[in-house]
């Protein structure tokens, strides 16, 4: 057996206890013992790569050690990852030492604390997405929930008690549904491992709708899909800048990767049938994102809002249940990671110089800040799909996907979607308009302090895996793709039952 | 003739109630200043009776046959051994609370240990009763010593009105209780469990009656249990005694009342399930509901965590629902064991917090928490992990609790039941979740004691409430063994 996996998803455990032994006052030493951890972690993804086969759709470097016998279902430690779960692991050990990064001067209170909670947060996150057990996986997804309900409340913002508690409210309100979901899946099939019950999906198969929906609230609160977005604005605005980069970089996608993980292959059936209602919520989502964004006042919220709208086209991916949709939906999860995380992060350095994020407050500012200016331009594009930024590629690819999608069979669903880029490119350029261009409106933004350093370490990586994706994705689409086509054909084989 | 076998089946609760005799009359002799020796001398008693009990648990007689005694008044089983030592742990993280809340607060009496002792002796009684009127005295043996500690706040006007509101309503629920009891009487002709389980195989003289009495005996040992729609002694009650009082009996008491319910419904009542399962799920369905939709507008921690204990009761009967069940029942009742364990280390580290942080005259508000993760991290991380696990939140004992227990009601078919417990246990996010707003993210400088024993018991619980969820196997297969007799 390989406990490669098991090895990864415990290394955050390192820091976190070498933490746990340092002072309060070594305020440095605690923060290099993060990043450096979190670094080793990204390392040790990356390790995965070499040894990985692309052409093979099936879990690698599976693990699986005996936990618990419920009532004849065991338990088990099972790890593995397939092409999907390989792009969301390494987007999260990638994101998480530049967060952590980003907060040596912005969090200086409770250091210790925090560096915890994000060291934890991080366990969970890989233990989500490399899960093979339903109770696991549900038991990882729970405690995700634990050191961000704290990172928001105690570092967020004024009214950060209220975001901490309707974020853990809403995510629990649909893991409950999950829970019970899983128990009966676990009563059911006599086992709560993934592979197996994907294998015996016949026992359940009478009541596929109803564990479909139950798992599809949870995931579906978490992405969010409209109308269930409401807690995340809140939770993004209150949230601590660190916080909001993994918010919407890695915790949003274990949404997405929740249907592509378990509503596809266990109940692939309800997942044809329910396919243009999901479809429909996305193309919502989508627009009213974007409307919902180009209104707002604060540049926070307005990323926020965005993320809403980005989701929108990764769930209208799902829905399609074509290869290139379900693709692109990886890729654009991805997308969606690097190019919201960089905006937080460039939104949070300005919230730092300034202590508001009103747009009303900035304006002219690229004479001030040029290097700032010129990275938040490129971050705004990649967001609003340009063509050579990898967000072009990701939608581009879902909307071709759905476009042709038999599931869906209508081409309206596309074409109203691709309203939504353009509608990305107005809120997002005019957002940049208002902070970065025109006449200096402030005399406070005179003395803006640019880009330092270690500000630029944050930005820059996310930028260049932003241009990489952008001008040659084929090497992300090589590892997506096995996977993916393997789900559609599922999927495929499911619809024509039906029809 | 009292024969040896009697007095081994016994063992524990003789142990127990001759050293309790015995202690009362050397407490006559221990310096009012050092009442703390008769507080380490119940702990001692305390301590070996659970050395008996263990001793005693591992027999082949008692662990797979069971020993009956008293011509079937009493019995050693599995089960009990299970409870007794359960009610013991209990009793000794109940003398912790008190140990320097009493000398704190200038209560300190040996009486209280040793009230403790009688009260413990009986719950253990009540666990290992054979026979309904056996039951009927064990619970009189528990109750009426209760009676006096809920009171031993006196003269404070709440702690008397605690101690007289539990013993009216007490004494109406034990006249239900024994109403039951003659009734059932009158169904089968007989009141010990064996006979009865006989008659009720066989067809019982009058079904009527021994239906009717049934319910009856139900509605005494809920009015114990602080089930809906009994519970409206238990907020007072729980706010005015003692807060080591109420600590101990939120956790004892419903031990022992459950254990000897599932007893009674297992064992003896099983052809009653078609009348007596819809009961059930109803009673548990609405103690969910109302101990949850209670707790969210409470600003007294006292009546927070009591109106959270009627919750938890709820979630417990929910795994009696399908009793009658053959092939469902072993999980159900394993998971409802499995449960009580990890609901007492969650309550004695919420209580233990919250004895260390109360003061003469108040401490009790949940806004009397503010600050306290900062100031005092250990008792801070103690609150948030009980909070955490009886919201159900993995990686916690009280996560693997609920599961069990959902399971087990889906198990047995009812989906509607097994929802409403999910939907509750998110409406209890929100009420636990307060507390742990308040210690970490409100501004502000608590006092707390920083008492030995109140603190150990804190952190020891919620360590357990903690470790133990990494293992939760040994511990459900424990509980499974402990019922294999009952079944």
């Amino acid at each position: 057996m390989n406990y490669i996996l098991l090895l990864l998803t415990a290394s955050p455990l390192v820091g976190f206890l070498v933490i746990l032994f340092l002072k309060e006052d070594h305020k440095s030493a605690i923060r290099w013992t993060a990043l450096l951890t979190s670094l080793a972690t990204f390392g040790l993804s990356l390790a995965l790569l070499p040894g990985f086969d692309a052409q093979n759709p099936d879990l690698q470097y599976a693990l699986r050690i005996p936990w618990l016998q419920v009532g004849g279902a065991d338990i088990s430690l099972s790890l593995g990852v397939d092409g999907i779960s390989l792009m969301m692991v390494l987007l999260t050990t990638f994101l998480t030492p530049l967060a952590l990064l980003s907060t040596w001067e912005a969090i200086t209170d409770k250091v210790r604390g925090f560096n915890i909670f994000f060291l934890l947060l991080e366990v969970g996150m890989l233990g989500v997405f490399l899960a093979q057990d339903l109770v696991l996986f549900y038991i990882f997804w729970e405690f995700t929930l634990i050191p961000m309900y704290f990172l928001i409340g105690i570092w967020g913002g004024a009214r950060r008690i209220y975001a901490a508690v309707k974020f853990f409210l809403f995510t629990m309100f649909g893991s409950v549904l999950m829970l019970l979901a899983i128990l009966y899946l676990g009563l059911a099939a006599g086992t709560f491992n993934l592979p197996q019950l994907a294998e015996q999906r016949a026992l359940f198969a009478g009541a596929q709708l109803w564990l479909y929906l139950a798992f599809a609230a949870a995931f579906a609160i978490k992405v969010p899909l409209w109308p269930l977005h409401s807690w995340l604005p809140d939770a993004h605005v209150e949230a601590p800048t660190a916080g909001s980069v993994i918010l919407a970089g890695v915790l949003l996608k274990m949404g997405t990767y929740g249907f592509l993980r378990f509503n596809l292959p266990l109940f692939p059936e309800a997942a044809v049938q329910t396919a243009p209602y999901l479809a429909i919520l996305a193309v919502i989502g989508i627009i009213y994102g974007a409307f919902v964004a180009f209104r707002q006042p604060d540049v926070k919220k307005l990323v926020a809002y965005s993320s809403v709208s980005h989701l929108g086209f990764v769930m209208l991916g799902i829905a399609a249940l074509t290869p290139q949709a379900l693709a692109g939906s990886v890729l654009q999860m991805v997308n969606h990671g690097l190019s919201t995380g960089a905006l937080f992060l460039i939104v949070g350095m300005l919230y730092e110089r300034r202590h508001t994020r009103a747009m009303a407050d900035f304006g002219g500012i690229w004479k001030v800040v040029p290097v700032m200016g010129g990275l938040m331009l490129i971050t705004a594009l990649s967001s609003a799909g340009l063509p050579g930024l990898n967000g072009f590629v990701g939608e581009f690819t879902i909307l071709l996907g759905s476009f042709i999608s038999p599931v869906l069979n209508s081409p309206w669903f596309a074409g109203v979607a691709t309203i939504g880029v353009i509608l990305a490119a107005v809120y997002l350029l005019v957002m940049f308009e208002k902070v970065f261009m025109g006449p200096l409106k402030h005399d406070e933004n005179r003395a803006l302090k640019d880009i330092t350093a270690r500000e630029l370490l944050t930005v820059v990586p996310v930028l260049l895996v932003v241009l990489w994706i952008g001008l040659y994705p084929q090497p992300f689409f090589n590892l997506i793709n096995p996977s993916v086509e393997r789900l559609a054909e599922l999927v495929q084989t499911a619809a024509l039952a039906i029809h | 003739m009292l024969t040896f076998n009697d007095l081994v089946t016994l063992l524990p609760v003789l142990v127990l109630v001759v050293w309790a005799v015995v202690l009362l009359v050397i407490d006559l002799f221990i310096p009012k200043a050092r009442k703390g020796w008769t507080a380490v001398l119940a702990a001692a008693g305390l301590a070996a009776s659970l050395g008996v009990n263990l001793a005693l648990s591992s027999q082949p007689s008692v662990a797979l046959e069971g020993r009956v005694a008293f011509n079937g008044m009493a019995v050693l089983d599995g089960f009990a051994s299970f409870a007794n030592a359960l009610i013991i742990g209990c009793s000794l993280a109940g003398i912790a609370l008190a140990y320097d809340f009493l000398k704190r607060m200038g209560m300190e009496r040996g009486e209280y240990y040793v009230l403790m002792m009688f009260s413990t002796a009986g719950m253990m009684l009540l666990v290992q009763a054979y026979d309904l009127i056996v039951m009927f005295l064990s619970i009189e043996l528990l109750s009426i010593p209760l009676y006096v500690m809920a009171g031993l706040a006196r003269p404070r006007l709440d702690s008397e009105e605690s101690a007289l509101k539990y013993f009216l309503l007490g004494t109406f629920s034990s006249a239900f209780l024994l109403y039951g009891i003659a009734l059932i009487y009158g169904g089968t002709a007989r009141t010990d469990l064996q006979g009865i389980i006989a008659s009720a195989q066989s067809a019982p003289i009058n079904p009527t009656l021994f239906l009717i009495g049934a319910a009856m005996v139900f509605v005494g040992l809920a009015f114990k249990l602080s089930a809906v729609p009994f519970h409206m002694w238990a907020p007072d009650v729980y706010q005015g005694a003692p807060t080591p009082v109420t600590g101990w009996m939120a956790v004892g008491v419903k031990v022992a009342g459950l254990a000897a319910l599932l007893r009674v419904f297992v064992m003896a009542f099983p052809s009653l399930s078609a009348d007596l399962s819809p009961v059930l799920g109803a009673v548990a369905a609405a103690t969910m509901i109302v101990g949850n939709l209670g707790a969210v507008v409470q600003n007294n921690i006292k009546r927070l965590l009591a109106y959270s204990s009627i919750a938890n009761v709820g979630y417990l009967l929910m795994a009696f629902v399908p009793y009658a069940n053959g092939q469902v029942v072993s999980d159900a009742v394993a998971g409802a064991l499995f449960f009580m364990v990890g609901y007492a280390f969650n309550s004695f580290a919420a209580w233990a917090v919250v004895a260390a942080v109360e003061k003469k005259d108040g401490g009790q508000m949940i806004d009397d928490f503010a600050g306290l993760g900062r100031k005092y991290p250990w008792l801070g991380i103690a609150m948030t992990v009980a909070m955490l696990s009886f919201t159900g939140v993995p990686l916690t004992l009280g996560f693997w609790g609920k599961f069990y227990i959902f399971r087990a009601a889906l198990e047995g078919g009812s989906v509607t039941l097994a929802l409403i417990g999910l939907l509750t246990s998110l409406l209890s996010a929100y009420y636990y979740l307060r507390v742990v707003v308040v210690m970490y993210m409100k501004p502000g400088d608590p006092e707390a004691r920083r008492e030995p024993w109140v603190n150990v018991l804190a952190i020891v619980s919620a360590a357990g409430a903690l470790l133990l969820a990494f293992f939760p196997g040994p511990l459900l297969d424990l509980a499974t063994k402990a019922i294999l007799r009952l079944l």
